[in-house]
């Protein structure tokens, strides 16, 4: 007998079946996805999820025959009560009968339960959506630049020779120009040594002193390594896109905002934290808050703490232009804005917004979203009341940026549906 | 008497145990499989492949399970769907995995869990690397069509010439292919063993002595016999031509995926390649499915016996003991047809207790036994009935041949008819003087592979025409198939073809039709 430990194998044989079965099951577990969406918390949002898809475009057909035709005999233990001759009514459910064997494939059930991976999960939900200008456009204004491999050269400094490459270069070389081995001349010196102590003839000791020297020459006029061996590794310099993003959160915490207005803008800047985690290798959230004055505060004060007080919007921005300018150069972050509001402004101040918004803010940006939150109650928000301070501010804005976008949710089913719109390939951009 | 007996136990126990406590190390693996084995080759008399035990975490065992439990497999997305079911099943608790899976190659591949505890690794080495592989190694069934010495290399083949194909020829061509030949694999296979083709120079040796013989005996007055008129519009002249053509193609077919992969008209070499790999890999499985009951059977009488004769021994603690019996009584459990668990026969119960009731009848029969099994009753040799069982017997034959009153009445088995045309089931046989043979071919039938699935051939091949490819499904007992299904599996026998499926149902006693399936091939 032998036992073999296949522990330390490496796991995961079975991915890229798994990979293969979800690429099959794609339109089901995207509407499962979907619908499992409409049902969670956007806490959980980073969490894997079960979602159980109906077994129609998995379904493996295989020739079966049906029960309901013909006569079958069924043979099955248990028998309590039953004698020769009696009549049992036909079960309904098909429950028990016949002994069918447990369809080792789940075949037949009717639909088919398992968990997505978180990985697997945002796939599915982010799909279809993209990050506006993802990547600077203005690369050649960047100074980071990254070293990428690019093959070989003749020319190099020496840290960079290639000494692998070089030995093949001046192998090919010897053995293409017959240059003659060490051992081949440590071996001719011995036989001449030898002829001489046996005192050979004069003529075989020449010719073996002849042939020493024509290949101790050779191998003196074909060098072991010559520089047109030499290859040194050849580096490119490639510009290299940001891969750090920086999102800021900017919420109005006066008085007139509700804790569901505030669990509603909540809702929204988590989701894109996590649709800008997917996209970059780095991001920092920097929560700002404002009354008639604005502060960065951490993320706990940002969503959990109560303060009373007017409502100046451009204190906001100015905060976060002065923080960006501090800590956050533009050739190397993205940056994002969000910014959740109830739309009450002081009103003299919505002007300002517009000018620092417009003339500041946005050529800073990647990308910024204003999204207006209403009370939950709809009304207001169906167009019957007039627009929002800011919102008309605003809307003076936006059709000159091509990254920015607003709009207005009423009610936590609606963040997904807006999250979208806003990010939907080639989407919509108010 | 106690007391005496106790003393027996005691001098029977004077070995030590081979281990204490539930952790298990490869010593104590080492140790108890060479216990297991004098065990097993004194007593029992079993034959067996050489044995290579593979320890695996659960992941691998989920592994396992979505590639059918075949240690190499190629890619395919249904394995993956299997493994998130499993996988599902096992995390919500519903499933517990199991403790083992043994792979009937040479040597037999046993994989074994490593959070058992150390009793559960001794029944399953006893399970697997002796019950199984006896049975692996002389049933009939798995000697003729199971190439054990095989199987491990050519699965590696299919799987690295399924990835080479995805590669030159891309995911989706393959999988359809691939899709298309799992839909036909259980009609993939081949049932009884193909005579071999004569060779071209034995044909031509064939040839020159028919030759020799009509020459030899050549009578000039045959030619003056007038003969019937062999004009070509001649209907029956016509049938002729078309019988010889099918009889060309070896037709009628049973094996639709042989058929295919020879015979379709548009296949690529790749395509037919692939063909071949889903018909092997099926073929492989093809005699485990007409042995599960006695495989299972086997394996669990052989741990069993081997439990106790360690027992016995001493060689294994009263703990250990507890153990494994709580664990072997809830592996040969079997539900009653009304209760929730029931999913047909258990093949570990209803296999372990007719085999025990084989040893029972052989060591101390009931003349009940004598009457019903006059050879075997007192013979005294249990495990040389036992092997020459499960070395000439599948488990419809075994079933018929060995299932005793005594086992029918244990699990009140009770035979039903199930009449689609009456509004009531009717109970045709239970377990009494007049019903235990009733049941025993009733059951024996059930276990029938050829009844269970559907009789379908390929009958006929539109060669001169449209090239439709025609099926017959052989209906018995008017049992139809499943419309849905049959339609979908038509649309992926179309796309093997290349050209039009037809689906004839026919009644078997009758040859009438009842009914028509057509698919045509959509296009790609």
């Amino acid at each position: 007998m032998n036992i073999v430990d296949r522990r330390p194998n490496p796991k995961g044989k079975s991915l890229s079946n798994r990979q293969r079965f979800l690429a099959r099951a794609r339109v089901e577990v995207k509407s499962a996805v979907q619908e499992a969406l409409r049902k969670r918390k956007v806490a959980d949002v980073e969490h894997g999820e079960k979602v159980a898809i109906p077994t129609r475009g998995i379904s493996e057909p295989l020739f079966h025959h049906n029960r309901r035709t013909g006569r079958t005999d069924h043979v099955i233990p248990g028998n309590k009560e039953y004698v020769r001759g009696d009549e049992i009514p036909r079960p309904t459910g098909g429950e028990g009968q016949g002994g069918r064997e447990g369809s080792p494939d789940g075949s037949g059930d009717d639909a088919f339960e398992f968990t997505l991976s978180k990985e697997e999960f945002l796939d599915m939900f982010f799909e279809d959506l993209e990050l506006p200008d993802l990547v600077k456009k203005s690369l050649k204004d960047t100074t980071a630049v990254d070293l990428q491999r690019a093959g070989y050269t003749v020319t190099g400094n020496p840290s960079n020779l290639s000494i692998p490459r070089t030995m093949r270069l001046s192998m090919a070389r010897r053995i293409s120009l017959k240059r003659p081995k060490l051992a081949d001349i440590e071996a001719m010196r011995e036989r001449l040594e030898e002829a001489r102590a046996r005192g050979d003839d004069e003529e075989e000791i020449a010719r073996l002193t002849r042939e020493l020297e024509h290949n101790e020459r050779r191998s003196k006029i074909i060098p072991y390594i010559d520089p047109i061996d030499v290859r040194y590794r050849r580096f490119d310099r490639v510009p290299r896109p940001n891969t750090e993003a920086v999102m800021f959160c900017l919420m109005d915490v006066s008085g007139s905002m509700t804790e569901a207005m505030k669990d509603l803008a909540k809702r929204f800047f988590m989701l894109l934290h996590v649709f800008l985690t997917r996209r970059y290798r780095h991001v920092d959230v920097v929560f700002i808050r404002h009354t008639s004055t604005a502060e960065e505060v951490d993320e706990e004060t940002f969503f959990y703490s109560r303060e009373t007080g007017g409502t100046v919007v451009s204190t906001a921005l100015e905060k976060m232009l002065e923080i960006a300018r501090a800590r956050y150069p533009i050739d190397r972050w993205n940056i994002y804005g969000a910014q959740a509001s109830d739309g009450d402004n002081y009103g003299a101040d919505s002007s300002r917004c517009v000018s620092l918004l417009g003339g500041d803010v946005l050529p800073l940006c990647q990308y910024f979203a204003y999204v207006e939150v209403g009370d939950g109650m709809g009304g207001s928000l169906t167009g019957l009341s007039r627009d929002s301070d800011l919102w008309r501010a605003y809307s003076e804005v936006a059709p000159a940026h091509e990254h920015f976008a607003m709009r207005r949710v009423g009610d936590p089913a609606q963040i997904f549906t807006v999250f979208h719109e806003l990010f939907a390939k080639g989407g919509v951009r108010a | 008497m106690p007391n005496t007996g106790f003393a027996d136990a005691a001098q029977l126990r004077a070995e030590m145990p081979l281990f204490t406590g539930p952790n298990w190390d490869f010593g104590s693996l080492r140790r108890v499989n060479d216990a297991i084995e004098r065990i097993a080759f004194d007593e029992l008399g079993l034959d067996i492949y050489p044995v290579q035990i593979e320890v695996i975490t659960s992941e691998q065992m989920l592994d396992a399970y979505s590639s059918v439990g075949l240690p190499l497999m190629y890619k395919h997305w249904s394995f993956g769907k299997r493994f998130a079911y499993h996988e599902t099943l096992y995390r919500k608790g519903l499933q517990g995995l199991a403790y083992e899976i043994v792979i009937n190659s040479n040597p037999v591949i046993c994989y074994i869990m490593e959070e058992n505890s150390m009793t559960m690794q001794t029944l399953v080495i006893a399970h697997a690397a002796f019950g199984h592989n006896h049975f692996f190694k002389n049933n009939y069934l798995f000697r003729q069509w199971t190439d054990a010495d095989g199987i491990l290399d050519y699965l590696s083949f299919a799987r690295d010439y399924v990835a080479k194909c995805e590669e030159r020829h891309g995911h989706e061509a393959v999988e359809r292919v691939l899709d298309a030949a799992h839909a036909l694999k259980e009609h993939g296979v081949n049932r009884y063993a193909h005579r071999s083709r004569p060779n071209l120079a034995e044909e031509q040796r064939r040839m020159d002595e028919r030759r020799a013989h009509e020459e030899a005996t050549y009578n000039d007055l045959w030619r003056t016999v007038p003969q019937l008129g062999g004009d070509a519009d001649d209907p029956a002249e016509n049938a002729k031509q078309h019988e010889h053509l099918r009889q060309q193609l070896g037709l009628p077919e049973e094996n639709l995926l042989y058929f295919i992969e020879k015979r379709a008209p548009r296949l690529e070499d790749w395509q037919r390649e692939l063909i071949r790999i889903v018909r092997n890999v099926s073929q492989y499985f093809y005699p485990q499915k007409q042995l599960q009951l006695m495989n299972e059977g086997c394996a669990t009488f052989v741990h069993y016996a081997i439990m106790n004769r360690l027992h016995d021994k001493g060689l294994i603690t009263e703990g250990s003991m507890l153990e494994f019996l709580h664990s072997h009584s809830s592996v040969v459990f079997q539900p009653g047809f009304d209760d929730p668990r029931f999913s047909g026969f258990n093949p570990y119960a209803l296999g372990f207790s007719m085999m025990s009731d084989i040893r029972r009848i052989c060591e101390k029969p009931t003349p009940e036994d004598r009457d019903f099994f006059p050879e075997i009753a007192g013979c005294g040799d249990p495990f040389g009935v036992l092997r020459h069982a499960w070395a000439n017997y599948r488990d419809e034959s075994f079933v018929l041949q060995y299932l005793s009153p005594k086992v029918i009445r244990q699990f009140k088995i009770f035979q039903i008819s199930d009449d689609s045309s009456k509004p009531s089931l009717r109970v045709e046989a239970i377990h009494d003087e007049l019903g235990y043979r009733r049941v025993r071919s009733a059951l024996s039938k059930q276990y029938d592979l050829s009844r269970r699935e559907p009789d379908i051939q390929v009958m006929d091949v539109d060669l001169t025409g449209d090239r439709c490819l025609i099926l017959a499904h052989y209906v018995h007992e008017g049992v139809l198939l499943e419309e849905k299904t049959c339609r979908s599996v038509l649309r992926y026998a179309a796309f093997l073809w290349g050209y039009g499926v037809k689906l004839l149902e026919i009644e078997a006693a009758t040859d009438k039709v009842l009914k028509t399936y057509e698919a045509a091939v959509e296009p790609t």
